[in-house]
């Protein structure tokens, strides 16, 4: 195939961003974000911006679905009509049905469903705007959501993606690394128990440059567990901050 | 043996509480030699035992639970219960107080219609079969008035407070007499309306804050606020 000839890192060594090699693109996490779901999560990852939510654990419908010895957990990924630049038909495509079962099987790994027996937990990611690596930005917002709701969890899982541009090996691609670049490598990661629970590959990669980009994956994805944790707990302690800071004042008057 | 997490700390799921032979509660889980959170919430040990209190979930009905549930259809020879609870409750004819006779038999809905609060009680549940209750029992039966709030299962634990003093200072501050069902309904009945929005107003400060420290002197400083 003949891909134009564009060059991904300058002459300083820097990606068209302005990124080192394994920079990872700004993120931004936000927990409970939607009142009406038991979980949710909101996510910026570079330009991607994705909002998770999750219902459940709740009886399973229709009936025949359900498990006598565990929860069943549905997944569907979305992009919306406007996530891209043309058009994109709200009807699932054959891309997002993928999406929405490799995200299940991810996120399946770290859901200690065993719980809930004959419940349903549903998972809806919805992509706001599409960037490089929604698929690993979604399953980090969809497992903060199942955090968020309750769910007993072994972990939160992360996910980030790695790609080869311009013959080198780089981190969490952007729309158009990802589109031009030589491979495209998806890992999502727990990191307390070092499972790796999605590894994609697109393009090809030698067995050096498979190596070297698991590693600082997984060393990325550790990083943004980091982020996933603090945002989920950040919802709690600024309650707590406003409401010991509202008795502080008040005590203050009296 | 080192612990890692302090009386009351914050946790997520898949944090290490500890390392060394401590025996995994609720909400948590062992691997190794080491004993991690499975859910969001506040960690405690009790003697060698580390449990997470959650701070988020759904209501999962327990033998004995006293409930506040609402008929939502009316089966063969019983009704059905929604407790908000993933698991839907089966109130058998068999469980109403007997008198009925015949005549309740054959219309079912001169005991309970669809729409009907129940005050109920679980009396079987587990894994494989959905929650059963009762209704035959002192306190029990249809909710003929009362104000109506819901919050969060899991912060029942903590509008009830150690040995019921938060929901005994809520009754004594706006002399409602407040009914709390486990599955997160609360009825409020007191008589005046004001007294019965401050409860409201109580209860959901608690959902809130049920994580914070020094709630009980800010639950009773806001009551007597609005009292005054």
């Amino acid at each position: 195939m003949n891909k134009p000839e564009i060059k991904l890192i300058g002459e300083n060594g820097l990606r068209t961003d302005g990124r080192r090699l394994d920079e990872l693109r700004p993120i931004k996490m936000e927990v409970g974000v939607l009142d009406k779901a038991d979980g949710s999560a909101y996510i910026e990852h570079g330009k991607n911006r994705i909002i998770a939510a999750v219902y459940g654990p709740r009886e399973a419908h229709p009936k025949h679905i359900a498990l006598a010895d565990r929860a069943v957990i549905k997944c569907r990924y979305h992009m919306a009509p406007f996530s891209v630049e043309e058009r994109k038909s709200p009807a699932p495509s054959r891309r997002e049905l993928e999406l929405s079962k490799v995200i299940r099987e991810s996120l399946e790994t770290s859901v200690m469903s065993e719980a809930y027996p004959r419940t349903s937990i549903d998972i809806f990611i919805e992509i706001l705007q599409s960037d490089g690596g929604s698929r690993c930005a979604g399953i980090t917002a969809a497992s903060l959501a199942l955090a968020d709701a309750g769910i007993p969890l072994k972990e939160i899982v992360a996910g980030c993606a790695v790609c080869k541009i311009d013959g080198k090996i780089a981190l969490d691609p952007s729309d158009i690394e990802d589109k031009q670049g030589d491979a495209d490598l998806p890992i999502a990661y727990m990191s307390k128990s070092g499972l790796i629970t999605l590894l994609q590959m697109d393009g090809s990669l030698t067995e050096d440059e498979f190596n070297q980009g698991l590693d600082i994956g997984i060393a990325a994805c550790k990083k943004i567990n980091e982020i996933q944790i603090e945002a989920l707990k950040r919802k709690y302690i600024s309650v707590k901050e406003q409401a010991e800071e509202r008795h502080e004042s008040q005590e203050a008057a009296a | 043996m080192t612990v890692f997490a302090e009386k009351k700390q914050l946790v997520a799921p898949g944090e290490v509480l500890a390392e060394g032979s401590y025996f995994p509660g609720e909400n948590t889980y062992r691997e190794g030699n080491k004993v991690y959170a499975s859910r969001i919430g506040l960690a405690e040990l009790v003697a060698n035992k580390f449990i997470v209190v959650p701070l988020k979930g759904c209501y999962i009905p327990r033998v004995d639970d006293f409930v506040i549930g609402r008929v939502v259809d009316i089966a063969m020879s019983g009704w059905n219960v929604d407790i908000s609870s993933p698991y839907p409750a089966l109130l058998p004819l068999s469980e109403t107080p007997a008198s009925r006779g015949m005549a309740a038999r054959k219309d079912l809905t001169l005991v309970f219609n669809i729409g009907d609060l129940v005050m109920a009680e679980v009396i079987a549940f587990d894994r494989t079969r959905d929650p059963l209750l009762t209704v035959r029992g002192r306190g029990l039966g249809k909710v003929s008035s009362g104000r109506v709030v819901h919050i969060a299962p899991a912060k029942i634990p903590r509008l009830i407070g150690r040995k019921g003093s938060m929901i005994s200072l809520l009754k004594k501050a706006t002399s409602c007499d407040i009914i709390v069902g486990q599955n997160g309904t609360v009825l409020v009945s007191g008589r005046q309306p004001k007294n019965e929005q401050i409860a409201a107003a109580a209860m959901y400060m608690i959902e809130r804050e049920a994580h914070t420290r020094g709630l009980t002197d800010r639950v009773s400083e806001m009551m007597n606020r609005e009292l005054r």
